[in-house]
Parts: structure tokens; C-alpha cells; sequence
């Protein structure tokens, strides 16, 4: 049996089932590793004693019909934990507990997950790099000083280095998607309205979904069954049947119709994800798929479109963290000096920037020009989805136009950082669902993924095609534990 | 309406003409919140009735209670208004110590009622008020300012509280009409039962819009709006002294600046809160936490077939099977517990009866003791007995008044205050004969006089006769015996 910590869940499950392996075990495992490895940063806050308790009382009187049973896993903090700090990144929460559950989390649990601690993530899921974390930088385990992509860094770094069988993240622009592509693992955005957003802290409501964060594909497909689910909760949580996601889970695409979109084709996009992508095309047509050119015209309009809608709706989102109720205040001679106080202080940089953005699109004299109209692009470039959809099954791209880059590289170039997101924010506005899953490496042996994008709620469809080539590409992630120390 | 029943304000050889429109507040009568289950009943201890949505926890969704949209239906066709199949949440923005969303959800461009219209039964006739339209909206919580002299504290209980924000169109045109226009649209919600009114409690709440403008002119005047008004009389002092200061700026020459202001209670005037500079931009946007409001024709008519008659159904009823005139009707009809009172009284009894006695002695009681008729001391079913009393002759209209003045007093059965104190009236002809016998013996000196002539003197010996009688003789016999007696 390989080491505990680079088993997937897939392994561990059938360890634990078969005996070979019980929870406190496993747990420990992933404690032990994540107290040498420190210096990724992953965590802001461990639930480690807990978490070990829990593995003991799992093991005293184990369920093996969960489907997670006894395993230990570590989520973004951004999702709301009962009597865990939950902070999404930021100072203004450094101090919350809540008293409540996200559902997502909650569905982990009452699978039999145990909670490891809260992963680290840009500040409110603002960020592509994770830069923007009040608990500073997360290193990506495939080489030092390079980010682990955003806002799910904590999470994507915690699963490439084997600090956590699985995580889960939170996809509002390609948070899930980018730092899966980033650190060479899987990660899944589902269909808009597929898993529930009661309790999970809100950045643009509109686009953000929870989604899951794996080693491989097959992982992936266990993970969802579990936190997709309907909930009376979530007004915008939608009923319908869901797959079996991990039982139905096959290889078999012969016949797919699969649409490669030229759009995607953007200035200055390196070679080697050109070909990354080509090596993608080929592979889908070894397994059987066909491949059919595709146009989706409103692509260039997707990122400034994104831009507006989900910092407008952050701006109103962040609202409430005013330094009233919870949290962290600053104390000020009347009321409207606290506000500005506590807010000035709790936020970082980031945030305050999109907050001012997002105010500025609805303000009276600006909100036709800016909000308005980018609500329109939305249908258009969801327009455009429907339309290629009633030609092919899929969509296959790049996941991001560049591997992981240093940290502080683009600290000061929002821009440039918003970029990232190209090939991901249209899938958000559209609502689809899409997966990233790694496909090969650049000339510094960085990682590099590929985007499946698929119908809505057809997440089984995007999931087969993904392990359909998963196993053609056959990819390894070489990561040296550099970080570990004793 | 009449030239002469015009509201007008006179400055040298010059009339203004007062617009007014209302934004009514009514809370929408519920056990729980609009998008959470804490409930809404009033005089709580602080904080005591706050979810974690209501306090706006991070992570928290608003889920839409259906039975608040099913009572803005219901309202709405009350109002013999539009229903919009597909209205809108939208977030209203701004920084409030007692808005713990740092928003409210409300709907601002698509209402979930439209258009509809109030009658006003003025002295001079009936006058249509036009309604824009009527939406959802969260209430705020409360800020308490005078309990502890460093800090200000904040009572959520109200907090996402449902209201009803209904818009009239500038129709109303005096402080007369603002008082019809308020007691008729709290009159039709509590038909409904979608707002029980309670000003005190502040179940009802207004924004009055006033502007003012010369009689005879069609353009409207510069308005301003007085915030948060909450009883009728303030409604009222409130639109005179801003109509007046108003035209004293025009009389002035001086321009009228578009504003926000409040009524100050205490000194009768009002004074500005905010410019239209200083206007909050509230970046209105739709909420991306709830789907857009979708209403099906059943539904509509589900709620259309429970919708009970109302004050303008009933009145006409009232006239037309019970005869009375529209003034009466249009009392009894006023209140849903007064047209449930009477109807009850008439069950048994007589109506023209039960009409005087429930406008006349009851609601003087009422008035008097400052109750609600469902706190009336006298229930419906010993005043249709009294009245009975009266009808068949057991006791004359006067006596009813003493066993009235009885019967307050916890409730008691007239027909036992009659029977206990001996009051049934006296309709023997025999007992009646005897004792205007005795009066005519008694006042021969009388009796001569009327023989020769002196017909008023018939009045005299009545009152003799009923005094004789200690006031229980048949008013009708006496005056039967007496002219046979007398005349004879």
C-alpha cells in the first residue's frame, strides 16, 4: 500500500471499507504532514484535535454505507462551519464563529467526513493567485514562490500536496478551475443552482458556485454526489434529479460531439498551451469523439461583462460587514466613523477596489450604461452557449491562457491578473458546468490543464470526457515535497 | 365635487390648491417574517425575534414566505387593482446601524400590484383616489437613541418584517380626503385581513408628498415629501403647515426646493432632512438571491374566490336590502367588526331599530369609554334583545334607555333587568282606564279648559298619565284612552 497521504479518495474509501486502513489512521496521516508543511500556508485555522476525536469515534462504531466514511477533509474557509472560525480570508471576520453549517459542508459530514481546518483563500474569493489572503500567501507545492492560483489556493495546494484526500471550493469566476489548472488537479464548477449557497460566505450571488477539488477524476465524481443537492434554503437552488455521478462514471465518449470554440484561440497565448490544447483534440478523437469548430462570438465581452456583474454584486454583499453585529469593528466617535474605520481596516486592497467598482456600475447615471448593459452581454454570451449546444455535447479549452506565475508578479497589475479568468468567467456568467483537469506541463515543468464545459446539469456527460482523457493523457504531477520540514 | 367643499388656502385675492399623495407603509398581517421564519408578533423583548438572515449572518439567503405574497394579492384585489404576474426583488442600498443587510429587499420596477383605486365617500358625494401601485418590502429594525446616553441600540425584531408600500397617484386634495383616504384603505386591509391598521403599533405608516399650486392652474408644484407620519391627525397638521410654508416661499417669490423633510410634532412644522443633492442614490439592483416573482392565474383566482365582500359591496347591500341611507351605511360599514356587529344585532331584531340604537346609545358608550366595538361592553345578542323589547312593546323606547345604562355594566340580559326592576310597561286597558280616571278627577279644572278649546292641554295629561303610571304606561294606550276619555 503507497503512503496514506497520496492515496485518493477512491483508495482510502475502499481501505477503510476493507478494513485495511481505519480513520484515526488516516487522520493522523494528514495531520502529521500538514504539521511538517507549514510553510505552504494552506491552513488558517486546523480543527485538528477535533478532527482526531471524531476519526476515534467513527472508528469505535463505523458506518461503511457512507460514502465518505471517517475520511478526514479540509475545506475553503469560506464555507460556514458550526464552532470553527470561519473567516473567507479577510480581517473584517478574523474573529467569527458561527453557529450554523453550510449545506455543502454539512452534506460532507452527514456522509461521514470529518473536518481537518479551513483552507486559505483570496479575501472574500477576490483573487486569482490568493495573494489577497489577510493570512498571507500560499505557497503552490509544485515550486517555490509560485502561487497556487485563486481564490481556492489554500484548497488547490492542500490537495496537489497531500494535505487532504479532497477539498471542496467556491467557483465564481474560475476559483476553482484556475488553481486546479495551477497545481495540476482536478476541479469541477457545477451548473449554477446545482449545490446549495445557504452558508456559504457571498461574493457575487449570481455566479458563485461550490464545486469539488480532487486528484483525479474519478474522486471528483464521489465528491459531487455528495454536496450537489437541492435545498429549500437556497431560493436559487434548483430540484432536479442528479446522477449517480461516481457509478455512471465511464470512458466510453465514442460519438461525443465535442466543440472546439475559435474564439479561444487569444492573442499572445503561449505555444505550449496551443498545444496543450491540440494534444486534447487528438486525444478526444482517439476515444471516439468528433470534433466540430465551434464560434462563440461574445467571448471578448465576457471578462469586462464579469467585471461589472460581480463586483456589483459584491459591493452589496459586503455590506453587511459594517462592524455592527459580528466581526471585527474599529471603534469611532459616531456611527458613520466607525464604518469607515472598521471597513477601511478589515478589507485589503482588493476587496475595497471591487467594492468601489461594483458601487460605481449601480450608481444612479452609471447603472444603464454599465450594470444594464452588462446584464444584457450575460444572455448573449449565454445565448451563444445554447446556440453551440444544439451542436455539440461539450466544449473543450484551455483552462487558463498561462501556467502558475510568481508570487507577486502581477501583484501590482490588476489587469493582468483579472486575465486569468478568460477562459473560465464565461462558463460563471453562462452558469455551466465545467471542470479543469490537468493535461500537461510547460517548459518549467509547471502543470497545465484543459476546460470541459458542458450543458446545464450535465455534469455526468463532462465528467465522463474528462476521464476519458485523463487516461490518455496519463498525467503525473511531480511535486518533491521542497516545503517539508521535520 | 362642489365649487364650494374646496380645499383652498386664501392669500390676498389668491387660492392654492394643495396636492397630496400618498406612500402608505402597512404590515402585512403574518406569523413569520417575509424571507425568514422568525415571527412578528409586537412587544417582544429586544432581540428576541431575529434569525440569522434577519440579522444578515454571512452566508444567509432570504427564502420568500408565500403567504405574505398571497396577502399582497389579496390587497391588491381589494384595491380593484393589476395583478403583475412577474414582478422583482430588488436590494435597496444604504448604511443604517439598524439595517443589518446594509440593504433592503424591495421592489422597485416591477411591483407585484399595479394600478387600482380607493372610493372616498365624502360629505358631497363619492370621490375616486387612483393608486400607482403596491409592492413588498422588508421593514428595518429599530434604533433607540434615548435609553443609553453613549450608545444608540438597535432592536432587530422588526427587522425583514413584511410590508405593504402602497402609492396613491396625487389625487387627494385636503386634509379631509387624507383622513377618508387612510381610514378607507385601512377599512378594506382589515376586510382582508392582510393588516390589522394599529397605528400605535405601527402597522400603518405614511410618507405624504405635498406640493401646492394656484387654483386653476394643471401643472403640478415643486413637491416634498414629509417622511414617516404615523396617525391621521399628524398626516393632517403636517400637509397644512407644509402647504402653508409652501405657498408663503411662493408668495415670497422664492423657489420651492425638492426635499425630504420631517414633521416636527411638538412645534407643528416641518423642517428639512435632506436636499434632493443630499438624496440618497440607493443602487437599486435586482437581488441575485431570489428569482424573479412568478404568479399563476390560479393562483389569482384561488385568492380572488376567498376574497370577502367589502366596505363598497356591503354598503350597497346595506342600502338596498335594509333600506338605510347611505350616511348609515356607510358607518356601519366602516369597520368590519361595526357591519359584523350590526349584522348579528339584525339577525333577530329590527334593523331601523338596530341602526339608531348601534350609531346613537352604543357608539356614544364607545366614544365615551374610548373602547373598539369588539371590546363593546354590550354583546349583539343582548342588544337585539332589548331592541326586541322594544318592538313588541314591552318596554317604551325611554324605559330602554335606563335598562341600557344597566346592561353596560358587565353586560347583563334586559330581559331580566325588566323583569328584576319591574319595568315592563303597563298595556292593560283596564289599569291604563283607571289611572286616567284618576288623572281626570284630579284636574277638573284642566279638563274644563280643554273641553273649550284648549287643545294643547292634551300634552299635559299624557305627561300626567305616564307620571301616574311612574313612566311604564303604553305611550300609545295612554294617548288611545285619553282621547276617548276626553273627546268622549
Amino acid at each position: 500500500m503507497s503512503d496514506i497521504t497520496s492515496q485518493s479518495l477512491f483508495e482510502l474509501t475502499s481501505n477503510i471499507k476493507e478494513k485495511k486502513l481505519s480513520s484515526g489512521e488516516i487522520t493522523k496521516a494528514f495531520i502529521d504532514r500538514a504539521q511538517k508543511s507549514k510553510k505552504l500556508n494552506v491552513y488558517v485555522t486546523d480543527n485538528f484535535e477535533k478532527a482526531i476525536d471524531q476519526s476515534k469515534k467513527f472508528d469505535s462504531n463505523p458506518n461503511f454505507d457512507l460514502k465518505l466514511p471517517g475520511i478526514p477533509i479540509a475545506v475553503k474557509d469560506l464555507f460556514c462551519t458550526n464552532g470553527v472560525r470561519t473567516t473567507a480570508g479577510s480581517k473584517i471576520l478574523n474573529n467569527f464563529v458561527p453557529t450554523y453549517e453550510s449545506t455543502v459542508t454539512q452534506n460532507l459530514w452527514s456522509q461521514g467526513a470529518i473536518l481537518l481546518g479551513k483552507l486559505n483563500c483570496d479575501e472574500f474569493a477576490m483573487g486569482s493567485s490568493n495573494e489577497t489572503s489577510f493570512f498571507g500567501n500560499v505557497q503552490n507545492p509544485v515550486g517555490e514562490n509560485l502561487v497556487p492560483g485563486g481564490s481556492s489556493g489554500g484548497s488547490s495546494a492542500a490537495v496537489a500536496a497531500n494535505l487532504t484526500p479532497v477539498t471542496i471550493g467556491t467557483d465564481t469566476g474560475g476559483s476553482i478551475r484556475q488553481p486546479a489548472s495551477f497545481t495540476g488537479t482536478v476541479g469541477l464548477k457545477p451548473t449554477y443552482g446545482s449545490c446549495s449557497r445557504y452558508g456559504i460566505v457571498a461574493f457575487a450571488s449570481s455566479l458563485d458556485q461550490a464545486g469539488p477539488m480532487t486528484k483525479n477524476v474519478r474522486d471528483c465524481s464521489m465528491l459531487l454526489e455528495v454536496i450537489s443537492s437541492f435545498d429549500q434554503k437556497d431560493s436559487t437552488s434548483i430540484d432536479y434529479k442528479r446522477n449517480n455521478y461516481s457509478k455512471e462514471l465511464s470512458k466510453d465518449i465514442k460519438g461525443k460531439k465535442i466543440g472546439i470554440p475559435k474564439e479561444y484561440r487569444v492573442d499572445n497565448m503561449p505555444d505550449e498551451i496551443e498545444q496543450l490544447w491540440k494534444n486534447g483534440i487528438s486525444y478526444a478523437k482517439d476515444c471516439g469523439a468528433e470534433i466540430i469548430d465551434i464560434s462563440l462570438p461574445h467571448t471578448n465581452y465576457a471578462l469586462p461583462t464579469y467585471y461589472i456583474v460581480a463586483p456589483a454584486e459584491a459591493s452589496s454583499n459586503l455590506a453587511r460587514y459594517d462592524g455592527v453585529k459580528y466581526g471585527f469593528r474599529s471603534p469611532g466617535q459616531n456611527l458613520i466613523e466607525m464604518y469607515e474605520k472598521t471597513r477601511s481596516e478589515g478589507f485589503g486592497d482588493e476587496v475595497k477596489r471591487r467594492i468601489m467598482i461594483g458601487t460605481y456600475v449601480l450608481s444612479s447615471g452609471y447603472y444603464d450604461a454599465y450594470y444594464l448593459k452588462a446584464q444584457k452581454v450575460r444572455q448573449l454570451i449565454k445565448k451563444d452557449f445554447d446556440d453551440a449546444f444544439s451542436k455539440v455535447d461539450a466544449i473543450l479549452t484551455p483552462s487558463t491562457p498561462s501556467s502558475a506565475f510568481k508570487i507577486g508578479e502581477k501583484t501590482n497589475d490588476p489587469v493582468s491578473m483579472y486575465l486569468n479568468d478568460i477562459f473560465t468567467v464565461p462558463i460563471n456568467l453562462a452558469g455551466l458546468p465545467g471542470i479543469s483537469i490537468p493535461a500537461g506541463k510547460d517548459k518549467n515543468n509547471y502543470p497545465l490543464g484543459l476546460q470541459v464545459i458542458g450543458k446545464p446539469f450535465d455534469e455526468q456527460n463532462i465528467l465522463n470526457i474528462s476521464y476519458a482523457l485523463e487516461d490518455k493523457i496519463n498525467f503525473k504531477n511531480d511535486i518533491s515535497d521542497w516545503w517539508l520540514s521535520e | 365635487m362642489s365649487k364650494n367643499s374646496e380645499y383652498l388656502i386664501e392669500r390676498e385675492n389668491k387660492q392654492y390648491e394643495v396636492i397630496i399623495g400618498l406612500e402608505v407603509h402597512a404590515q402585512v398581517t403574518s406569523e413569520s417574517k417575509l424571507f425568514s421564519q422568525s415571527s412578528t408578533k409586537f412587544g417582544a423583548e429586544p432581540n428576541t425575534q431575529v434569525s440569522l438572515v434577519d440579522a444578515a449572518f454571512p452566508g444567509m439567503l432570504p427564502v420568500i414566505n408565500e403567504f405574505c405574497i398571497e396577502q399582497a394579492i389579496k390587497t391588491g384585489i381589494g384595491l380593484k387593482a393589476k395583478i403583475n404576474k412577474k414582478s422583482v426583488f430588488d436590494r435597496k442600498n444604504y448604511f443604517y446601524a439598524d439595517l443589518p443587510q446594509g440593504y433592503q429587499i424591495s421592489q422597485y420596477k416591477y411591483p407585484i400590484v399595479g394600478e387600482g383605486k380607493v372610493i372616498l365617500d365624502m360629505p358631497n358625494g363619492q370621490k375616486e383616489i387612483g393608486i400607482e401601485r403596491l409592492h413588498l418590502e422588508q421593514d428595518a429594525g429599530k434604533s433607540i437613541h434615548d435609553i443609553d446616553p453613549n450608545n444608540t441600540l438597535v432592536d432587530l425584531n422588526r427587522s425583514g418584517v413584511a410590508l405593504m408600500e402602497i402609492v396613491s397617484k396625487p389625487d387627494l386634495r385636503s386634509p379631509d380626503e387624507v383622513n377618508v383616504y387612510i381610514k378607507k384603505l385601512r377599512s378594506i386591509m382589515r376586510y382582508l385581513g392582510t393588516c390589522d391598521g394599529n397605528m400605535q403599533e405601527g402597522s400603518l405608516r405614511a410618507d405624504v408628498n405635498v406640493s401646492v399650486r394656484l387654483k386653476g392652474e394643471t401643472e403640478f408644484g415643486t413637491r416634498c415629501e414629509i417622511k414617516n407620519v404615523n396617525s391621521i391627525k399628524f398626516m393632517q397638521m403636517a400637509i397644512i403647515s407644509e402647504a402653508n410654508r409652501q405657498i408663503d416661499l411662493l408668495e415670497e417669490g422664492k423657489d420651492i426646493d425638492q426635499e425630504t423633510r420631517l414633521f416636527d410634532t411638538k412645534r407643528n412644522e416641518t423642517r428639512s432632512m435632506r436636499s434632493k443633492e443630499d438624496a440618497h442614490d440607493y443602487r437599486y439592483f435586482p437581488d441575485p438571491d431570489l428569482l424573479p416573482l412568478e404568479i399563476s392565474q390560479e393562483l389569482i383566482e384561488k385568492i380572488k374566490s376567498d376574497i370577502p365582500e367589502l366596505p363598497d359591496e356591503k354598503k350597497k347591500r346595506f342600502i338596498d336590502k335594509f333600506n338605510l341611507s347611505p350616511y348609515e351605511a356607510t358607518i356601519l360599514v366602516s369597520d368590519i367588526e361595526t357591519s359584523n356587529f350590526f349584522e348579528e344585532v339584525i339577525k333577530n331584531s329590527d334593523v331601523k331599530l338596530a341602526t339608531n340604537w348601534i350609531t346613537g346609545e352604543l357608539f356614544a358608550v364607545l366614544n365615551e369609554k374610548n373602547l373598539e366595538i369588539s371590546q363593546s361592553p354590550v354583546s349583539a345578542k343582548n342588544l337585539s334583545k332589548l331592541i326586541n323589547l322594544i318592538k313588541d312593546g314591552t318596554i317604551s323606547g325611554k324605559i330602554a334607555k335606563t335598562v341600557f345604562e344597566q346592561m353596560i355594566d358587565g353586560d347583563q340580559d334586559p330581559l331580566i333587568i325588566v323583569k328584576e326592576k319591574g319595568l315592563k310597561q303597563e298595556s292593560d286597558p283596564k289599569a291604563i282606564e283607571e289611572l286616567i280616571n284618576k288623572v281626570i278627577e284630579n284636574n277638573s279644572d284642566k279638563v274644563a279648559e280643554y273641553k273649550s278649546g284648549k287643545d294643547k292641554l292634551f300634552g299635559f295629561f299624557v305627561g300626567q298619565a305616564m307620571k301616574e303610571s311612574k313612566g311604564k304606561g303604553n305611550p300609545q294606550l295612554i294617548n288611545k284612552i285619553l282621547k276617548e276619555k276626553l273627546n268622549g
